[in-house]
Order: structure tokens, then sequence, then C-alpha cells
């Protein structure tokens, strides 16, 4: 089985779409280092360097995909997508509805998430409830190097605006960069399963808002995407240990929301543990509440989530962020409050 | 006033042993993430920092270690800060990249651009709150590019306000290359947004303090905002364990796994023409040369070492600075990694 590192996965994707279909192009900050091996393969037209001008170039990526084009725009950090928030929030997720749905912008925003290599509150953020707030933008959270290239290659096919989340622990380019910086002294606790893993030889579109259940079980559900995920499937299988059998569901992708499958989820199990790396409050945790509340399946419900400003130190970081402890002892706490 | 190369040197010399202390640091994993060093740009910080009175502001970018030692905030918090520790400045908030101190006015922003706003508001509240006090921003040549910046200068010029403007410009932005667009067109820009417009070279902390004193004093007597433009040389690149110093300094250690990606890239079917991949191949050889032709490894490049020269006529007196200086970083170092009081 042919396997790959995350950000390799996204490249290679990248570049399957790039050669099928001329109207991609690539544009960002240091495109031409970081997406160098594209660059040489499909030349400087089609892989552009960007000025640190964010608001001008995810913007120009926006009307270039109203007219006509397939950008992937690519930002620092999805923090930075502050200075160009008006160009999604404002006008690639709007022109669909504008125009009664007879002009849309396939634009790709990738952005690089998440915390736990020790960047601090405006560098870690994770920010896809903010954007799946929105309506019109599509935003998506792979777990898995298959995932990540399979999503990034349907977004590529999509009709609208999507934001791609590329987690930082996972991807070897980025925490390579910003976080060790070629040292050996430092230790981030990176996901090995996340980090590099089995892909298809051929990529093919993973269609959005379509689940992965990734461990099974039957006392308790946990729901996550990206990170979360991995540490909701070490803290699950800590759990098993403990006599509690938790399932791990993958949502993918935030916006659209695979509502079936957490209905059925939260049906069988009737106790759903949400583990999200974004803000607690007004986002993704209490959206999947609404939505089996909506649904009226009876269920029990907990949340582990980042409450704060995601603090610099490392210890606090680990405390702030979704860590193994705290999921394991919420999920332990749900049942046992259960049982009593 | 006239300056003082003697006190100048003390503030460029001490910042200089305190970030060499970070570097060290860091490389032995006490400090995690990233690390963006003001080594090589001393000279326009301490020729604009040595000038500001009390009640003057700070908007700094992700690199503001060096402007917070020089204006006096305690080294032992700064450095406890970087650490990660909860008995830092900021409680091991913030970081480097996001350190503050609202005793100094000062605040750093990892967000290119940010400084300008933020100098802008300092103004603001300066004019109106602690009258013929002035706000300055550092920020890098990349930051210009940034609409909020250059609308900041455009409001600082529309609103009078007392703001020293200043680009410290090492010609990259992390790996984009400043362009020629860019020299031709930076003062006319500047004076099309309404502020002043000043160029020196940030190597020479005298010419740097002579044009800070003039701009300085124009603002506070409220005759409005200075761009300040300042050429330098980032000493560890962008950051520390910089991946392009990394391969030039070492190409051995990443270069190999690099040219056969690269080459893999340009023989694979589907793609471009032979022209645009060779094309590609250019741009990416053209980054990787510019690095190669080091000119950290100038010593007419290093602010200190030009400092120096001057005040080598008093050898003794020198020495005796420098040893002290050492021996100041060396007890900073030490009471910054001693355990918390329990």
């Amino acid at each position: 089985m042919k396997t790959m590192r995350f950000s390799e996965a996204i490249d290679s994707a990248l570049g399957q779409a790039m050669h099928q279909d001329p109207r991609v192009l690539l544009l960002g900050e240091d495109a031409p280092l970081l997406r160098r091996n594209l660059l040489v393969r499909f030349g400087p037209k089609r892989v552009r360097g960007t000025p640190i001008s964010e608001s001008a170039f995810v913007g120009a990526a926006v009307a270039a995909a109203m007219g006509g084009l397939r950008p992937v725009v690519e930002v620092y950090m999805v923090d930075f997508l502050g200075v160009a928030m008006d160009a999604l929030l404002n006008h690639a997720a709007k022109i669909e509805a504008f125009t009664g749905g007879k002009w849309t912008a396939p634009v790709v925003v990738r952005a690089p998430c998440g915390g736990g290599y020790g960047d601090g509150g405006q560098h870690e953020q994770s920010l896809w409830g903010w954007l799946a707030h929105i309506p019109g933008l599509t935003v998506v959270v792979p777990s898995t190097p298959a995932d990540a290239g399979g999503l990034i290659f349907a977004a590529l096919q999509h009709d609208g605006p999507v934001i791609f989340l590329e987690h930082k622990l996972l991807s070897e380019t980025y925490l390579e960069f910003l976080g060790s910086g070629g040292r050996r002294t430092v230790h981030y606790d990176v996901p090995a399963e996340g980090a590099r893993g089995p892909v298809p030889r051929t990529w093919e579109p993973i269609p959005f808002g379509k689940a992965v259940l990734r461990r099974q079980g039957t006392h308790l559900t946990l729901v996550s995407v990206g990170v979360g995920v991995h540490r909701a499937l070490e803290a699950a299988r800590i759990l098993e240990g403990e006599g509690i059998s938790a399932a791990v569901l993958d949502l993918r992708t935030l916006t659209p929301l695979d509502k079936e499958a957490l209905v059925e989820e939260a049906a069988r199990t009737g106790c759903v543990l949400v583990i999200d790396e974004d803000y607690e409050t007004f986002g993704l945790s209490g959206e999947i509440a609404a939505v089996l509340m909506e649904a009226g399946v009876p269920f029990r419900y907990a949340r582990v989530c980042t409450k704060t400003t995601i603090p610099y130190a490392r210890g606090l970081e680990d405390h702030a962020l979704p860590n193994v402890e705290r999921i394991r002892a919420a999920a332990a706490e749900m049942l046992h409050t259960e049982r009593a | 006033m006239s300056t003082d190369t003697w006190s100048l040197y003390t503030l460029m010399k001490k910042s200089r042993l305190f970030e060499e202390a970070v570097g060290r640091l860091w490389h032995e994993g006490l400090i995690s993430g990233e690390m963006h060093l003001g080594t090589g740009e001393e000279a326009i910080v301490a020729g604009v920092v040595s000038q500001l009175e009390p009640g003057d502001a700070m908007a700094l970018d992700h690199r503001g270690t060096a402007a917070l030692l020089m204006r006096g905030c305690d080294p032992v918090l700064l450095l406890r800060e970087l650490l990660g520790r909860e008995d830092g400045l900021c409680g091991g908030w913030g970081g480097h990249m996001h350190l503050a101190s609202k005793e100094h006015l000062a605040s750093c922003s990892g967000i290119v651009g940010a400084a300008g706003p933020t100098a802008v508001g300092f103004a603001l509240a300066a004019e109106s709150l602690r009258p013929g006090a002035i706000a300055v921003a550092f920020f890098g040549e990349g930051a210009v590019n940034q609409g909020m910046l250059m609308e900041s200068i455009h409001l600082a010029a529309e609103w009078n306000l007392p703001v020293l403007f200043v680009c410290k410009d090492d010609g990259w932005a992390i790996t984009t290359q400043r362009g020629p667009l860019f020299d031709e067109s930076l003062a006319d820009r500047v004076r099309g947004l309404g502020a002043r417009y000043l160029s020196v070279d940030g190597v020479e902390v005298e010419e740097v303090w002579r044009a800070g004193q003039n701009a300085l004093e124009r603002a506070r007597a409220g005759k409005g905002p200075t761009f300040l433009h300042a050429r330098c040389v980032h000493l560890e690149g962008h950051f520390l364990g910089f991946m392009l110093l990394r391969m030039t300094r070492n190409p051995f250690r990443g270069g190999p796994g690099m040219t056969a990606s690269l080459a893999r890239s340009l023989l694979t079917p589907g793609g471009g023409t032979l022209r645009e991949r060779l094309a590609g191949l250019r741009r990416v050889l053209s980054t990787l040369l510019a690095t190669l032709r080091d000119p950290r490894q100038k010593p007419s490049n290093d602010p200190l070492t030009r400092a120096r020269l001057a005040l080598l006529t008093d050898p003794a007196r020198l020495q005796a600075l420098e040893a002290q200086l050492q021996e100041d970083v060396s007890a900073i170092v030490v009471a910054a990694l001693q355990e918390a009081a329990a």
C-alpha cells in the first residue's frame, strides 16, 4: 500500500487536479518555496508567490474564481485570514445567493490551523466554527493523509468557496517550518496515523458532508475533526481499559455537517462527547447539540473544547487544548453519572 | 543633544548578548515554536528607542524583544516569558510574538502590518492624554505591502498625528525577496499617502539616531508623522532554524532530499511545458542562490561591528564595558532560569 505524509498527500492531489484541469492555479505567501515541487512541474504562471497582502490576494482569488479560474489560495495560518476576512465573508460567501445561484466563486482557501507546538494565541487558532458560521462557505478539516488528498481534490470540483484547514501538527511542512526549525530538542505530540497514512494510487473526490466512524463503540460516541479525532481515538483506547466502549466519529467537514451520522450515533449510544479544538462557545460543539435536539433524539451530552485564548507556555497550552486526559475524564464522568 | 555612541553601543550589545542567549535556549529546546531574533537590526531599534520619553508608546511586530529590552522592560521577566513561565512578563500567555507591557505602552503583534493601526491609535490617545508624547511603529519592509499599514500612514498624515513609522528593511519577507518595484516606489508611495519620508543606512546607529531625532522632534511639535526607512540584515534570517539558511549553511543535510524531490517533480509526466518547468526551477534556484550570497557574513553588515569601530579609540573602556555586559546578561539568564518561588 502506498503511504504519504499529510501535506505530501495534499500536494499530490493538487498536482493531479492541476494536470487534469488547466484552470487550477496556486497562489500564496512563499508559495514558490513551500510548493516548489508543483512550481517546477507546472511553471510560475500556475504557482505564484504573493506579497504579504492578504486582503488583496485572497480577494483577487475569489474574483479570479468568479472569472473562471479555479484558484487555490494559501495563507500562512488561518489566524491571518482575519486580515482578508471581507473577501470571504462578504464576497465569496455571498455571490451565489446574490445571483440567485447563477454565479459562484469556486475558490479553495488552504490554511494551516491548530496548536500544540507553542506558538501562542495569535498563531494556533482553529477558527473553523467561526468560518462555518457563514452561509455559503464549505469548511473542511481532514484528519488523515487520504482524507486530506481526497477532500482537496473534491474542493477543486466544488462549485462554491471551500476553506481547507490543514492542521499544523499533522503537516510535516508546517511543523518543521514553524515548530522545530530543524531542532531535535523539542517534542510535539504528533498523531502518527494522521501524519502519515495509506493513500490511493489515483485521487478520487471524497464527498463533503460524509462523516466516518473511526472506531466502533457502544457506551458513548466521541465526535471530532482534525487532530481532535486522534486525541479521541487515544482516549478511547484508554477508556477501553476502564471498561468503557467509545465510538469515534470523524466529521471531516463542518459544512456541510453530516447530521444523519450524528443522529444515528446519538440514537445508538445515547451519549455524545464532542471534542473540539476550536473555541467552546458559539461553535461546532453547540451546533452539534442543537442538531441533535432538533432531531428529537434523547441523548446525554458533554464537550471538551478550547475555552480561552490559547496560552503560549507549553504546559498551559496542553491544558487549554483538548488533551487525552481531559477527554478521558469527561467520558468517564458522563458514564459514571449515567450509571449512578 | 548629540549622539552618545557609548550608550548606544551599550544598548545594542546588551540586546545582542541577550538574544544570543535566547537563541541558545531555543536550540536547547527550552523555548518552543518560532523565534524571530532582532540580531542585525539593533542599530535601528537603539537609534529610535533610546530617544523615547516616558509616555511614548511602541507598536511592535513579531520581532519585538530588542525594543522592549532597550525600553527598559525587566529582562528577567522578558526572558521568563520567552521560556513560557507563569512568572514571565505576560504570565506565560503571550510568548515572544505576543509580548506586551502596559507600563511601557508597548505591544507586539504577529500579524504583519498591525503595528501601523496600533501606532496610530496610541498616537491618538497621546494627543489628548499625553501631549508631546509620540507613538512609534516598527515593522519590516514586507509589511509595507499590507493594506492596513498603508491606510495607517495615510490616516496618521490626515490627522497629523505624532507617529514615527520605522521600516526595518532586510529585503526578505520570509522567503520572498523585495522586488525592484518596491525599491523604486517606496518614497513616492509614502509621500503619496501624505507622510514625510526619510531613508538611512540602518546599520549605522548614529545615522538612525539623527534621523530619529529629527522625526521625533517634529512629531512632538505637532508637525505630523514621518516614515523612516532603514536597511539592515537579519543575521539569523527570518527566524531561528530558518530553512533557507540551514540549506545554504549545511547543504549536505537538507540539500539532497530537496534536490531529489525537485528532480522528480521536474520529470513528472503531466504538467507544464519544458519551458515553463525550467522557469519554475529558475524561480526556486534564484531564491536559494540569493540566500547563498549571504550578506550576513559580511562584518560590515553587522551594526555592532560598525559601532564598535568608533569605540576602539579607548580599547580598555570597551573591553571593560563588554565584560560587564556579558556578566549582566549571564546573571539575567541565571535569574530567569531559577525555579519560581514556591
